[in-house]
C-alpha cells in the first residue's frame, strides 16, 4: 500500500495555506516521519490521506487510486489513525475502544473482544486492563491503547499525529521502542508527524523535514539528513549547528576513541571507528 | 400557623385521598399533564437541540428563541390560549410546553457542545459516520446535561401544572383554586403542599438516575 501526494495544497476559508504544493511518495512497508514544528502542515498532510481534510487542489493515491474517489467513512476504516492525547472514547471501556472498529464493520462483540484481547498482547497491555475505563489509565497506557485501536482492523496504512507527544520522555522512549518491535512483524505503511526530531531519527526509514507551508526542506534517511543536511534550516532543525550533535572523537589511551560533544562533555566512547578496525588489528 | 396544621391533617386524612376529586386521582391527573407535556416538548425540542449541537448551526437563533419563549408569562399564555382553543386541557398544555421546550433545548444542545471536540474528531477519524457520532458518542456522553435540561422542564411544568385548572382542566390546581374561591385556606395550602411533595420527589428521581447514569457512563 504505496501512498502518493501528489502537488497537494490546501487553503483554508480564511486564506491560510497549510500546505502549497507538496508531492511525496510513501513506499509500502516502511514508515515514513513527516517532521517540523508547529504550522507547518503536518497533520493537514496526514489527515488528508483519510480525508478528515480534503486538499483544495492536487490528489493523495493510494496504490494508485484516488482516495476523493472514495467513500469517506469506508476509507477511515481501513485506515489506522493514532492521536495525541488517544483521542479514547470516555464512556467506553479499554476493550471496547479497541474493538470500535472492527464493531463498526460489523463483527461480532465476541469476535471483535477476541481480537481486541490479542490487540492488547500485541501492544504490551496487561489483559486485566481490559475492563478499564480510559482515564483510570496513565498517559502512556492510553497510547497503547490508542495504538491497538488503530491496529484493530488490521488495516494497511497506519497514520500516527503525534502519538506520543504527550507523554513523558522515559515512556516515550519506550513506546518508540514497541511500535519498532510491532512494525518488524507488521510491516504496515506507517505515516508519522512528529516535531520531536530524536523520535523521527528513531522511527523513520525516510524522513521529511518540512518548513512553513508543508514546503519540503529535505527527504532523506535517517543517515542522509544527519550526513549531509540540504541547507541550513535542516541542520538548525536537527540541531547540527549546534553543540549537542557535533561531536568530536579523541584517540584513547588503551585503544579506541572518546567522543565528546560540542561543548566538550564526555558522551561515550568508541572502541574502534568501523572504517579503522582493519588497522588496529 | 393553625391553617398549617390543618392543611397537615387534611393531607393524612385517608378520607382526602380517595374519590374522583381527592387528592389521589387529582394528583395522578397531575402527574400525567407533566408527563404529557413533557412528551411533547421533548418530542420538539431534542431532535432540535440535537442538531443545533451536532452541526453547531442555528445555535444563536435557538438561544434568542427560547429567551423570548422564557420571558412570556404562563398565565397570560393560558388564558390567551384558551381564547382560540376553549375551556380544556388543550390551552394549558400549550403553555406547559411552551414553558418546557427552552429548557429541554438548552440541555440537548449544551449536552452536545459538552463532549470534547477531540473525541468527536477521533470517533470520526476511526470511521464513524455522522449519525454514529451523535448516536454512539455525543448523545450518550451528553446526557447527563440532556437529562439535566429535562429536570429543569419538569419541575418548572410540575410547579405551573396547577394553573390547568384555571381554565377548567383538572390536577392538583383544582383543589387550590377552590381552596382560593371559598377562602378554604387549609385547603389551598394542602394542595400547595402536595405540588410541592410531588416536584421534590420527581427532582429526587431525576438526581438518582442522573448519578446511575454517570457511573454507568464511567464519568465518575
Amino acid at each position: 500500500m504505496a501512498i502518493d501526494f501528489q502537488n497537494v495544497t490546501k487553503t483554508y476559508p480564511d486564506g491560510t495555506v497549510a500546505v502549497d504544493d507538496f508531492s511525496l511518495h510513501v513506499p509500502s512497508h516502511t514508515c515514513t516521519v513527516l517532521l517540523g514544528s508547529s504550522g507547518c502542515g503536518k497533520s493537514t498532510l496526514i489527515r488528508m490521506v483519510n480525508r478528515m481534510v480534503d486538499p483544495s487542489s492536487g490528489s493523495i493515491l493510494i496504490d494508485d487510486a484516488d482516495v476523493a474517489t472514495t467513500e469517506p467513512v469506508a476509507l477511515r476504516r481501513r485506515i489506522g489513525y493514532v492521536m495525541q492525547d488517544s483521542g479514547l472514547l470516555p464512556h467506553r471501556r479499554v476493550i471496547d475502544n479497541i474493538a470500535t472498529v472492527p464493531r463498526l464493520n460489523g463483527e461480532s462483540k465476541a469476535d471483535a473482544h477476541r481480537r481486541a484481547h490479542e490487540l492488547m498482547d500485541i501492544v504490551g497491555l496487561d489483559s486485566a486492563l481490559a475492563r478499564r475505563y480510559p482515564k483510570q489509565l496513565s498517559g502512556g497506557q492510553q497510547q497503547r491503547v490508542g495504538v491497538a485501536r488503530g491496529l484493530a482492523a488490521d488495516p494497511n496504512i497506519l497514520l500516527m499525529d503525534e502519538p506520543f507527544g504527550a507523554v513523558d520522555p522515559l515512556v516515550r522512549v519506550e513506546l518508540q521502542r514497541e511500535l519498532q518491535r510491532i512494525q518488524t512483524d507488521l510491516r504496515k505503511t506507517i505515516i508519522f508527524v512528529t516535531h520531536d526530531i530524536d523520535e523521527a531519527l528513531t522511527l523513520g526509514d525516510q524522513i521529511v523535514v518540512l518548513k512553513k507551508g508543508g514546503e519540503v526542506a529535505q527527504i532523506g534517511t535517517p543517515e542522509n539528513i544527519v550526513e549531509a543536511p540540504a541547507n541550513d534550516f535542516v541542520a538548525q532543525f536537527l540541531g547540527l549547528d549546534s553543540a549537542r550533535r557535533s561531536l568530536s572523537a579523541a584517540p584513547r589511551e588503551g585503544g579506541g576513541w572518546l567522543v565528546s560533544d560540542g561543548r566538550g562533555r564526555p558522551l561515550g566512547v568508541v572502541n574502534a571507528a568501523p572504517d579503522q578496525r582493519s588497522e588496529t588489528d | 400557623m393553625n391553617h398549617l396544621v390543618e392543611a397537615f391533617d387534611l393531607l393524612l386524612d385517608a378520607e382526602s385521598w380517595s374519590g374522583p376529586g381527592g387528592f389521589g386521582a387529582r394528583m395522578l391527573e397531575h402527574l400525567w399533564y407533566t408527563a404529557l407535556a413533557l412528551i411533547i416538548s421533548s418530542a420538539i425540542a431534542l431532535p432540535v437541540g440535537l442538531a443545533v449541537g451536532h452541526t453547531g448551526r442555528g445555535r444563536a437563533l435557538a438561544v434568542i428563541s427560547s429567551g423570548l419563549v422564557r420571558a412570556l408569562p404562563t398565565l397570560g399564555l393560558i388564558t390567551l390560549a384558551a381564547l382560540f382553543v376553549g375551556i380544556g386541557l388543550t390551552a394549558p398544555m400549550i403553555a406547559f410546553v411552551v414553558l418546557a421546550v427552552p429548557s429541554i433545548l438548552a440541555g440537548a444542545y449544551a449536552g452536545v457542545e459538552s463532549v470534547s471536540p477531540a473525541t468527536t474528531d477521533a470517533a470520526k477519524a476511526q470511521g464513524m459516520s455522522g449519525w454514529q457520532v451523535l448516536i454512539k458518542v455525543e448523545i450518550p456522553l451528553g446526557l447527563p446535561l440532556i437529562i439535566g435540561g429535562l429536570r429543569n422542564a419538569t419541575l418548572q411544568v410540575v410547579a405551573t401544572a396547577t394553573l390547568a385548572a384555571y381554565v377548567g382542566a383538572g390536577g392538583l390546581g383544582r383543589q387550590l383554586f377552590l381552596g382560593l374561591r371559598t377562602q378554604d385556606y387549609p385547603l389551598m395550602l394542602a394542595a400547595s403542599l402536595a405540588v410541592i411533595l410531588l416536584a421534590i420527589i420527581l427532582d429526587a428521581c431525576f438526581e438518582f438516575s442522573q448519578r446511575l447514569l454517570r457511573r454507568l457512563l464511567g464519568l465518575v
